[in-house]
């Protein structure tokens, strides 16, 4: 049975099944827009806190790490609160569209890329700080400096966020409602066709999911074996 | 760290700062370039309010400080104006112009020392801190930088030089100021500081017997 189901997930990824690649599709569009936005905000929170010394920092720095580890449903509920027609978002009628998805991967990857991006900035400014100073170099360009210099391990961060994206289910399948051809994304669909008995559809998607998993972690490798054998980490 | 430093400094040549380890040398360079602040008393740079100026200036550091980038990027990034002619030039002075497009980090020791001197020159300082620059150095790297010091000195550049090494102090400094646990307990003209040593602590550390 096992064997069939491999041999039948094979084909559907073979022959391009119009609903495993409308699958995949829409999982790469929704995690893509949450990565973009999420990547933004995070890298310029993550430099902020690294690079500005303010009242309350080390507060901030504790909160963003803890954000890192939020359930997923629990994320998946609050947009659910937030976008139902009785929360105060209601009025957009974004609930169980892929744009309420894209919000909740956002709150989740955001504080991971920001968590990661201090990390690698404070290293990074700990060092230059002092040569900035030296150099008269006004606070603007230390900033790209930063993110410039910090470039190779940065992006590593923000692959960290789509995989992290890409593979979340609790808080897509709340918000999106997993309707089919509207807001079905790969690990939903595998939820819901393991559910049904339907292994060869939930079987290729998974392999999918796992070559795309693989993909973005070798691209991490890729980047840190050039960035160190360039001496740029 | 620092106490009573009540020290006034020619607006030229080359000031050696000795003393043995701890003594408060590298803090006393950074509260002179700004980089810390002190908890009392007043910094004048060319008779300007420390807080109030900013002289053209630049530091070079023990560990030198490279940016992540190549030997041209960080040339150009400390001085943005200065034209590819100057950075060749630069670049050249400190024998490092076949490796303009290496990354900075890969240099060695010496060489990185070298570029981090040549960089700090670049931005055409008034003022140069040098930290130990030369310290576990090569023979040549030294060489090098002891002749761009000494250039730099000779057309108008004040320079505070921190160093240990005794031969290299005589070799280039105009005056010597002896730090000794957080005091300057001597500061006299090199020759005078090398033949008539007055401060106890100054005369058993230039015989190699002061220990903190």
């Amino acid at each position: 049975m096992l064997i069939d189901a491999f041999s039948q997930a094979a084909q559907l990824i073979i022959q391009g099944d119009s609903d495993l690649y409308e699958i995949l599709a829409l999982s790469i569009h929704v995690s893509l827009a949450a990565l973009v936005i999420a990547a933004a905000v995070g890298l310029i929170i993550g430099a902020i806190l690294a690079t500005r010394q303010f009242h309350g920092k080390q507060l901030w720095v504790t909160v963003i790490h803890a954000l890192m580890g939020m359930p997923p449903v629990v994320v998946g509920l609050l947009v659910y609160l937030m976008l139902s027609r009785a929360g105060p978002l209601g009025v957009l009628g974004l609930l169980y569209t892929p744009t309420a998805m894209i919000i909740a991967q956002v709150i989740l990857i955001t504080p991971i890329i920001a968590a990661l991006s201090y990390q690698v900035i404070d290293a990074l400014y700990l060092e230059y700080r002092d040569l900035f100073i030296s150099l008269n170099i006004s606070r603007t360009r230390a900033l790209k400096a930063y993110l410039w210099d910090a470039r190779y391990a940065l992006m590593t961060a923000i692959l960290a966020g789509f995989g992290r994206a890409v593979s979340e289910v609790g808080a897509v399948i709340i918000v999106g409602g997993n309707i089919d051809h509207l807001t079905r994304v790969m690990t939903t669909a595998i939820a819901l066709e393991t559910s049904k008995g339907e292994l060869s559809l939930a079987l290729a998607l998974g392999i999918v999911l796992l070559l795309l998993a693989l993909l973005v972690n070798a691209l991490v490798t890729a980047i840190k074996a050039y960035a160190t054998r360039h001496a740029y980490s | 760290m620092l106490s009573e430093i009540n020290l006034s400094l020619s607006d030229e040549g080359i000031t050696m700062i000795m003393g043995p380890n701890g003594a408060g040398k590298s803090v006393l360079l950074r509260c002179l370039h700004g980089l810390f602040q002190p908890s009392k008393g007043q910094i004048r740079i060319f008779g300007e309010d420390r807080t109030e100026t900013r002289t053209p200036e630049a530091m070079v550091f023990q560990t030198p400080v490279l940016l992540r980038r190549s030997l041209i990027d960080n040339l150009q990034f400390a001085a943005p104006a200065a034209t590819a002619a100057e950075i060749h030039r630069c670049l050249e002075s400190v024998h490092l112009t076949d490796k303009a497009q290496t990354p900075a980090r890969q240099l060695s020791g010496g060489e990185q020392q070298r570029l981090a001197v040549v960089r700090a020159l670049l931005t055409q300082p008034r003022l140069l801190f040098l930290d130990e620059p030369t310290a576990s150095l090569d023979p040549f790297s030294v060489k090098v930088i002891e002749d761009l010091v000494q250039q730099a000195s000779n057309r108008g550049v004040k320079v505070l030089f921190i160093s240990h090494d005794i031969g290299q102090s005589r070799r280039l400094a105009s005056d010597v100021v002896f730090i000794h646990s957080g005091q300057v307990t001597e500061h006299q003209p090199a020759d005078q500081f090398f033949t008539h040593t007055k401060s106890t602590p100054a005369q058993q550390y230039l015989a190699g017997q002061l220990v903190l």
